[in-house]
């Protein structure tokens, strides 16, 4: 009932809040930017707005926090009181630092995952689209055989051969989500390459770079910034199956899914502290595809089309 | 003409959103047919034709809404009609034949069991449907009536998917059927074949009918009366001889008066050809698509290759442009022979020879600006930077009368279709070529666009000396553009030599076909032609 009432407030307050943002976007971007702003949906500028937020608090998370990342600051399983705001953990760490840390660990990894996943598996999706023949049918099956092996099993064995520090396991993620981009940037590649303004690029003796970077990509650009949403949250859960199983973001670091995981049996005891990380990855799933979904609008011409 | 009247259409308003705006489409247009009647709607693409097509079946595309006025149909009012009962009419009472049969009909089914669909809704048994179905292929005079039903679409040719639209369309012995450009996008030879089986169909059922299109010689074949439509609004309405012998309002003078457009004829070529095409033989796969291909093109000249669809006349262009490499023979620029494959060209040979073509949509990149569309040819092999570019940018498009300073940040989206064509020609300009070869530019324009484009394709031509490869099948363009002409058929050459030679009796039999099955203004033409014919 709580959690019902306390949902029904959260959503009446962003309405008004996201509204009072986008006005106040409209009236500080520059001009070009202003009708953008001016158009875009709620849920966008709820969307911006969140983000934006998660932004800001990874970038100042030493200055917000009340306590350092690490340090035990009080006993085990405090419950919320006006020092801790949101209790202590199993180890007597606070709740709401590590939660505030773990936007810059959880949110930083996974987006820098998915930006490399997205320009490996682009680059080379367009590409095989763009050669053809022997590269593309290399590459392809190349892909086929990665994507064979489960993801999960694959990054466990990746991650055990080469240990577990941060950068293994952005690249190892990157690599497995890589697979699946290129495939999608292949198949909408494959139907821009056959357009005749490719034909008269490549005729004009246009190089492969030119021809991916200003006559392809533009054009590929919705579907993979779809792609690139809804990749996001499976690189984030991807992350936290990985915590879990203990190879993920490793220990004392502040993690939005070890800390769901390390904190679970204060549910059943009634009390919500582990649903906050967990909620926190939900608002900004919630959020990023609401930008998603406007770009997608702006960038599929829809509204040109009435009339 | 006397009769019952079938549908009356009274101060049709129709609107279409834009952004959070509506703007009208349609203004107050009248209409009126009786039983049996056929009026031909004319106008420019825009003109608000298909929406008033559509209007009559009391629909309105997404997007659009009737604001005002009124729409009987047999005593229905369209515009208070519960969904139901419109839908009960449409396809039984009222049919429409669009203007593209391939992307109407459903790829996956036969042509015969789409035929049946609304039959066996309205009640009638399948079987007889389909004995009807032959019946209708018979008299639309499709080959072998009984089998072709069991082909898929993509199993028979544009003309024929065509005319088993159209005999769809008469399944349930509609009243009034709706055609939307039927023949549009057909070759001359096999427009006659659909133009004459839609007239006896439509004749034969007393069928009422409106015959959308933009092209008057085509209309004045079909039409008792014809109806001219300008921006949404009715420019006038006439029956078709007196509106053919005595047009009143300008615009549609204008119309008339587009067929016109004719160069003065140039003295025969002096010195050596600028690019020859030898003995070229090409194919895709195994089989061949051009056989023994050779021909000339001279500086300053325009060369039309002439032919129906599948004659090769692309190919052509493809060999030359070095897409598809021929199996023998030799394309030779200023003496020089060219490698086969584009690839292996030097920049500079890419540059003699640009293209410009068909569907403007297709061939401008839908996310540059005409900035970039434009200078990047000039950038790229004239190696002009910054202010130097950007200047030769704006003469282009003043080349090309448009005016810069409006036009220069624009996207293609936000270009007419006759306006992006004119980009195309920009950007084939920037590369300051030799040669240019024009794959059907116009025929996917209005005429009056048409016309348009031919006058600055002619003048660019005088002012800088550019040869043309002029790719077409449309022979009323040759006729006005060309100075040598080449006909194709089946992957050869017919008939070659200067225009005034080939268009001159006596003919080569499949050129004389060609030049027949040229639609004339005379109302008469389609019944006399036939007549000879048979």
């Amino acid at each position: 009932m709580g959690v019902l009432i306390f949902l029904v407030l959260f959503i009446a307050a962003s309405i008004p809040l996201s509204w009072s943002f986008r006005a106040g976007l409209a009236r500080v971007l520059p001009r070009h930017m202003k009708s953008a702003a001016r158009d875009m949906p709620l849920t966008a500028a709820f969307g911006i707005m969140v983000i934006a937020v998660y932004i800001l608090v990874a970038i100042f998370a030493p200055l917000l926090a009340p306590f350092p990342e690490r340090a035990v600051v009080g006993t085990q399983f405090q419950p919320w009181d006006s020092t801790h705001l949101l209790g202590t953990d199993r180890l007597g760490r606070d709740m709401l630092s590590r939660l505030i840390y773990g936007a810059r660990n959880t949110v930083g990894i996974a987006f820098a995952t998915t930006a490399l996943a997205f320009l490996v598996g682009s680059l080379l999706g367009i590409l095989a689209a763009l050669r053809g023949g022997w590269l593309d049918q290399g590459l392809s099956r190349f892909v086929d055989a990665l994507m064979a092996i489960p993801s999960l099993i694959f990054a466990l064995l990746l991650l055990t051969i080469f240990g577990t520090s941060v950068l293994t396991l952005i690249l190892v993620i990157a690599a497995v989500d890589a697979t699946r981009v290129y495939r999608i940037a292949r198949s909408v590649g494959e139907g821009i390459v056959v357009m005749d303004y490719i034909e008269a690029a490549r005729l004009r003796g246009e190089g492969n770079w030119y021809l991916i970077r200003r006559e392809i990509l533009p054009n590929a650009l919705a579907p993979l910034v779809a792609e690139f949403g809804l990749r996001f949250c499976f690189v984030f859960l991807t992350i936290s199956s990985l915590s879990f199983l203990g190879l993920g973001i490793q220990p004392p670091t502040a993690d939005w899914g070890s800390m769901v995981r390390d904190n679970a049996t204060l549910i059943t005891f009634g009390n919500v502290t582990p649903l906050l990380p967990a909620g926190a990855i939900a608002l900004l799933t919630v959020a990023v595809n609401f930008v998603v979904d406007w770009q997608l609008y702006r960038a599929s011409g829809l509204k040109e089309q009435v009339g | 003409m006397t009769g019952e009247v079938l549908l009356e259409i009274r101060d049709l308003h129709i609107e279409g959103r834009a952004g959070d705006d509506w703007l009208p489409i349609i203004e107050g247009v009248d209409l009126t047919l009786r039983k049996g009647e056929v009026l031909g709607l004319i106008g420019e693409s825009g003109a608000g034709k298909s929406t008033l097509g559509l209007a009559a079946m009391g629909f309105a595309r997404d997007g659009c809404r009737i604001s005002r006025g009124e729409i009987r149909f047999d005593g229905i009012d369209l515009r208070k009609a519960p969904e139901t009962q419109k839908r009960r009419l449409r396809g039984q009472r009222i049919a429409y034949v669009a203007q593209s049969a391939a992307a109407s009909f459903n790829p996956a089914h036969k042509l015969i069991d789409q035929y049946c669909e609304v039959p066996v809704l309205k009640g009638i048994a399948r079987k007889t449907a389909a004995a009807e179905a032959v019946t209708l292929y018979r008299k639309m005079q499709l080959p072998a009536p009984e089998e072709i039903g069991f082909r898929y679409p993509h199993q028979v040719s544009g003309g024929q998917l065509q005319r088993a639209m159209t005999a769809m369309a008469m399944a349930c012995h509609p009243d009034l059927i709706i055609f939307d450009e039927p023949t549009t996008a057909l070759d001359v030879t096999t427009q006659i074949e659909v133009l004459a089986a839609i007239r006896d169909i439509v004749r034969d059922y007393d069928t009422a009918a409106i015959y959308i299109t933009h092209d008057l010689a085509v209309v004045a074949q079909m039409a008792d009366r014809i109806k001219i439509l300008l921006r949404g609004c009715e420019v006038e309405e006439a029956d078709t001889r007196s509106m053919l012998a005595a047009p009143r309002a300008d615009y549609t003078k204008s119309l008339w008066a587009v067929r016109s457009f004719a160069r003065p004829e140039t003295p025969a070529p002096a010195g050596p050809p600028l690019l020859s095409v030898q003995g070229v033989t090409a194919g895709y796969g195994k089989a061949d698509i051009l056989h023994d291909v050779s021909f000339d093109i001279h500086p300053g000249r325009t060369l039309a290759v002439v032919g129906e669809s599948g004659s090769g006349k692309s190919t052509v262009a493809r060999v030359i442009t070095g897409l598809l490499p021929p199996r023998a023979g030799a394309v030779l620029l200023e003496g020089q022979a060219l490698p086969p494959d584009y690839r292996a060209r030097t920049r500079d040979q890419l540059r003699q020879c640009q293209m410009i073509y068909q569907m403007a949509d297709t061939a401008l990149n839908p996310k540059l600006r005409l900035r970039e569309l434009i200078g990047r040819p000039a950038q790229m092999y004239l190696g002009l930077q910054g202010r130097k570019l950007r200047e030769r940018v704006r003469e282009l498009l003043d080349l090309i009368e448009l005016e810069p300073d409006s036009f220069i940040d624009r996207l293609p989206s936000e270009l007419s279709g006759g306006q992006k064509q004119r980009i195309g020609i920009a950007r084939a300009l920037a590369a300051e070529p030799k040669l240019i070869i024009c794959d059907e530019v116009t025929s996917a324009l209005d005429q009056i666009v048409q016309e348009g484009i031919l006058r600055l394709l002619d003048r660019l031509q005088r002012e800088l000396g550019l040869a043309y490869m002029f790719i077409t099948h449309d022979l009323a363009t040759v006729r006005a553009i060309a100075d040598d002409v080449v006909v194709m058929q089946h992957g050869r050459i017919v008939e070659q030599g200067p225009k005034p030679r080939v268009f001159a009796p006596p003919h080569e039999p499949y050129t004389e076909l060609l030049l027949s099955s040229v639609p004339q203004m005379d109302p008469d033409w389609l019944t006399n032609l036939l007549k000879a014919r048979a």
